[in-house]
């Protein structure tokens, strides 16, 4: 359905995140402020406005949507609510509030692979892992509270539908176990570990200068963990078995990413306050920059301190009247970028989610209000 | 004096850019709080380290960031009695109109003449370089404007003095 070139949908404020799904993955949701707003996607990057879910009275932090094609909110009220559709349409929901029980704001929120869990990080320093017991029809959960002492930012599941890792406030990155009985079937050995109980700890990581952690990531294998962090690196872990790990850790020259993706073992997708879409490749040895998806960002060379210096005086030496460069300088300082129109990306702010849209294709979406879908 | 304007300048958009990387972040202390965290100081693995970037003793940035909020405290150039009279009037202006200016914040940390609180909202509504051009752009026209100020004192001085003397000529 999305074509070569990046289709954007506009919106009015701030996209704190979105979905898409349905059939062809016709349907978008989009969380604006305390409201999820779901929209039907039509061609030629026009949409219809189905329905409006409202429910929480604070801003919406997360969403995500299940195997089954159930929808999870998290939001700043300290609750999460499963929207479940009522007909093949989407235009109407039933709402059901988890017991999260926590008693700050609920920041990210991730359904697990099989979609029969959920896992909803908080400001509480803790993971609700939640479930549905049919007995009494409702979404309960069970906390993982050990080794968090900051609140929690992200959260990924394992392909295992077992193991989840999570990114902290701080600067820590974790793996843990998050087997539900009852729930799971007794999960294969991994080279994370074997016998996995709930709040089993697998791992704890840390990038090397340090920074809060913004998001996490499993390979599609599950054998390889990568996260961004606020010092502008991608930390790349390998188990090694018997709790021994690898970790690669890349310094960039862009400011600090919010979000990743992994392709596969060896290529990731990462984005953030650069606001566009990076590939990274590399393995155990080391991770580098293969290149950018937006292409109206890669005439940009990514600048350095040191090449924006010499643009400078690059600049000031071709001035061919000496007075007016020792006025400019005298007078102004000279700032560069003065005047400086849009970015010449498409995102026009710091972008804070990116999904897969299908198998070429991602979104995105920002702070400056728009959903991309690129292809990759 | 002037050719270290362009590097002073140069040093604090970069920090500053890199500072104002800013994300919602609700509090962990208290519940049901949003708050900047750089100004309630309660969440201290939120917080970075603070940075000064000065020019010389007189002329000074302080950059304090966290998660969601970062605090510039701006020290404006102030060689003499008159200046620091002019620097005063200008500020007392400012910050009397802070509701106005979006970003100032009304009373200045201690040791500097302004300060600007930026917040996760402002960054929501506000272009991150726009943000970060305009607080350079205020640096380098706040000194133009007081020596103009300063100038246009003289002048004057010099003009009610002349007249003041004329009769005793």
């Amino acid at each position: 359905m999305m074509g070569s070139s990046p289709a954007v949908f506009k919106f009015k404020s701030v996209v704190n995140d979105h979905i898409f799904f349905g059939p062809d993955n016709s349907r978008l949701a989009v969380t604006q402020e305390k409201e999820i707003q779901i929209y039907e996607v039509l061609p030629n990057n026009n949409k219809k406005l189905l329905t409006v879910l409202t429910g929480h009275d604070e801003p919406i932090t997360a969403i995500d949507i299940s195997a089954q094609g159930l929808i999870a909110s998290a939001s700043q009220d300290r609750n999460a609510i499963v929207w479940k559709p009522l007909d093949a349409s989407f235009s109407s929901f039933k709402k059901d509030l988890v017991l999260l029980r926590i008693n700050r704001s609920a920041t990210c929120v991730k359904w697990s692979p099989l979609g029969n869990k959920f896992a909803v990080g908080s400001g509480a320093k803790v993971i609700s892992v939640c479930y549905h017991e049919p007995e009494n029809d409702w979404w309960i959960s069970k906390h993982l509270k050990k080794p968090f002492k900051s609140t929690i930012l992200s959260v990924a599941w394992h392909p295992n539908n077992v193991l989840l890792s999570c990114g902290t406030a701080d600067y820590k990155c974790y793996v843990l176990s998050g087997y539900v009985k009852g729930v799971d079937e007794k999960p294969p050995a991994t080279l994370w570990g074997s016998k996995l109980p709930f709040n089993t700890i697998c791992g704890e990581f840390i990038s090397s200068p340090g920074g809060w952690v913004h998001d996490v990531a499993f390979s599609p294998s599950g054998d390889v963990l990568g996260f961004v962090s606020n010092d502008s690196t991608i930390t790349i872990v390998y188990p090694k078995g018997e709790e021994q790990f690898n970790v690669v850790s890349s310094k960039t020259n862009y400011g600090s990413f919010k979000t990743l993706e992994f392709i596969s073992d060896n290529q990731l997708i990462t984005a953030g306050h650069n606001c566009f879409p990076v590939i990274f490749q590399g393995d155990e040895e080391s991770w580098e920059e293969a290149r950018s998806i937006d292409t109206t960002a890669t005439s940009q060379k990514p600048k350095t301190f040191k090449s924006l210096e010499q643009d400078d005086d690059e600049e000031g030496n071709t001035g061919s009247n000496a007075l007016s460069m020792f006025r400019q300088l005298d007078l102004k300082g000279k700032v560069q970028n003065k005047g400086s129109s849009d970015l010449p990306t498409v995102h026009q702010n710091t972008v804070t989610t990116l999904k897969f849209f299908d198998q070429s294709h991602i979104s995105t979406s920002g702070v400056d209000g728009k959903v991309v879908v690129f292809p990759i | 004096m002037s050719q270290s304007l362009k590097p002073y300048l140069t040093a604090v958009r970069h920090s500053l850019t890199a500072a104002v990387s800013l994300e919602d972040f609700a509090s962990q202390v208290a519940e049901r709080h949003n708050d900047p965290e750089i100004e309630s100081q309660r969440t201290p693995e939120v917080l970075l380290n603070p940075m000064v970037i000065s020019r010389n003793e007189n002329e000074k940035v302080l950059i304090e960031s966290s998660i969601n909020s970062v605090r510039v405290s701006i020290k404006i150039k102030q060689s003499d009695e008159i200046e620091h009279i002019l620097v005063h009037k200008f500020t007392r202006f400012l910050t009397g109109r802070a509701e106005q200016f979006f970003i100032l914040r009304r009373a200045p940390i201690a040791g500097y003449d302004l300060s600007f609180l930026i917040t996760n909202l402002h960054t929501d509504q506000l272009m991150k370089a726009k943000l970060v051009d305009f607080i350079i752009e205020f640096m380098e026209d706040v000194d133009k404007e007081i020596s103009e100020m300063k100038l246009f004192l003289n002048a004057r001085a010099r003009f009610v003095a002349e007249a003041y003397l004329t009769p005793f000529d």
